[in-house]
């Protein structure tokens, strides 16, 4: 197993996540006009886009400090709802994983870190229709697939597909946290913006990290 | 969209800059986007300070003044704003006797004000008490939402926590007059049109030409129902009977009664409305100690209206009749 995630691949994570942000920026807004306040992708892009220049202007030296810029970038930046869950996601992830390059095993406890901070922050649950429907799925299929022995690559993916599948699952929900809550049953039948968001993340970690652990 | 605007992303900045020159009596610290009491901080003196997203103005940045906030933090277009503001305006308004945010009842919003509240608390140990106010009866069931939204009853809540600050009462006084206020007062709006948020360019939802929508909350989000247009005699019991049936008004020394504008509504229409809200409140026996009508918690330019009563005892109809002297509230000076 190596030790491989180091401080340039979780920089290529947080770019790429960046980068599918502002690619898919108009279909969050458009997701979140129908529940919402028609702000995630704005407020996202808004965030990602001062993180990834964050990262230009004072380069961190290594993993913990890299996701505590961006999570210390994000609560600075975003504002609503997204900013304080996201960054102290980042923030979490940051604290579990330190100093040193990350094997595929840190890196789960890490994204768990993630979880937990966001159910802290949050205080919502599974099924409530948020980013947590897409990310608690993402993580217990990291988990299992690395504990069945599958390469970092493949389990990624595993994790990729679950929080495609959590988001996708989102649509019949009734919301009960934040905005969408506020339509009670028309929640129904419109996707997540924010389990939307989580899965690119997901998605952009396969892109950037599936070649680099394990 | 036709705005009068340079650029969707810099609306916000520009409007505090607009603030900053009409009201010389404040200062604006455009950096952290804090609008301040000229005078800031007032030793000995609670400090009120909130804020939330742009758009709902003159609410917050147009309630600061003598009377009511020290400061408020405006944040992007109906998100809230960030815990670096927060905290800016807290330290910046604290004259030893603590501060109090008030806070809509917004997932975004709580959440950013408890960080800054932490924040502030590690920083500089300033006491910090928060009150959320969540009185829309348009959410119903809060144990499966994210709670009631705080709607009309901020406002009234600003002015008279504020002058219980201004009279120089201790922030545990303070903080008592704001949870009265928020837990005996009740909101219920109404839409005839969506608004446009800048960035977005177009309207948020789209609501034909002959219906309206029946507990909007004041971000474009859709009601709960969407009806048939009707005159506004019948929307006004619509607005008014669910506010009665939460809470009992009638008895003691009567409401405050505020009919609100939404931000597209001429104030003829708020008027014609307040007469029908004042009939059907005569009708269920409630008396009015005091009214307010205009748009003072705005969506943007939703045309439609908000009703919200508060139950008020004699110290409350005195706070109500202290002086005020903001941009957006001003009497007695």
């Amino acid at each position: 197993m190596a030790d491989s995630l180091d401080v340039s691949a979780l920089e290529a994570w947080v770019r790429e996540f960046a980068r599918s942000i502002a690619e898919h920026k108009d279909e969050l807004t458009a997701l979140d006009s129908a529940i919402g306040d028609a702000d995630h992708g704005a407020n996202m892009d808004r965030g990602m886009s001062a993180a990834v220049a964050a990262l230009e202007a004072s380069p961190p030296a290594d993993p913990g400090a890299l996701l505590k810029q961006v999570g210390m970038t994000l609560v600075s930046k975003v504002g609503g709802a997204s900013g304080p869950l996201y960054g102290t996601f980042f923030l979490r992830m940051a604290g579990t994983l330190g100093p040193d390059p990350a094997d595929d095993e840190a890196f789960a406890r890490a994204l768990r870190a993630g979880l937990d901070g966001v159910i802290a922050r949050g205080k919502a649950e599974p099924g409530d229709k948020t980013m947590l429907d897409a990310l608690a799925p993402a993580c217990d299929a990291l988990d299992a697939a690395l504990a069945a022995g599958e390469p970092f690559g493949a389990a990624l993916r595993a994790a990729a597909a679950a929080a495609g599948a959590g988001r996708d699952a989102t649509v019949p929900l009734v919301a009960r946290k934040g905005r969408a809550s506020y339509l009670g049953e028309r929640s129904a039948g419109h996707q997540d913006p924010g389990a939307t968001s989580t899965a690119l993340l997901l998605d952009a970690a396969v892109t950037a990290l599936s070649g680099s652990a394990g | 969209m036709k705005k009068l605007i340079n650029d969707p992303a810099d609306v916000v900045a520009d409007a505090l800059r607009g603030m900053a020159a009409a009201h010389p009596e404040l200062r604006i610290d455009h950096e952290n986007r804090v609008v301040f009491r000229g005078d800031a901080p007032r030793q000995g003196k609670v400090g009120l300070v909130s804020g939330g997203g742009s758009g709902h103005e003159p609410m917050h940045g147009g309630f600061v003044g003598p009377g009511m906030l020290d400061a408020a933090c405006a944040g992007e277009v109906f998100t809230s704003p960030v815990p670096d503001q927060m905290v800016a305006a807290t330290q910046g308004v604290d004259g030893g006797a603590g501060v109090l945010h008030v806070v809509k009842n917004y997932t975004g919003d709580v959440m950013n004000f408890e960080m800054a509240a932490e924040l502030v608390a590690a920083e500089s140990g300033t006491e910090v008490v928060a009150v959320v106010t969540d009185d829309d009866v348009a959410v119903q069931d809060s144990l499966y939402t994210a709670g009631r939204r705080g709607v009309g009853v901020t406002v009234l809540l600003e002015k008279l926590a504020g002058a219980a600050a201004e009279e120089g009462r201790p922030l545990a006084e303070v903080a008592d007059v704001a949870r009265t206020v928020n837990a005996q007062g009740r909101s219920m709006g109404m839409a005839l049109t969506s608004c446009t948020v800048p960035a977005a360019g177009k309207p948020t939802f789209d609501l034909p030409e002959d219906e309206m929508e029946i507990g909007v909350g004041i971000h474009g989000e859709p009601g709960r129902r969407r009806v048939k247009l009707a005159p506004a005699r019948e929307i006004a019991e619509m607005l008014v009977e669910p506010v009665l049936s939460d809470l009992e008004f009638s008895g003691g020394d009567g409401v405050i009664a505020f009919v609100n504008g939404l931000g597209g509504t001429p104030l003829i229409e708020l008027y014609l409305m307040y007469a029908e809200v004042a009939r059907v409140l005569e009708k269920s026996g409630v008396t009015v100690a005091r009214s307010l009508v205009g748009s003072y918690m705005t969506s943007l330019d939703m045309a439609g209206c908000s009703v919200t009563l508060l139950k008020v005892d004699d110290d409350l109809v005195r706070l109500w009749d202290a002086p005020v002297r903001t941009p957006g509230l001003r009497w007695g000076v």
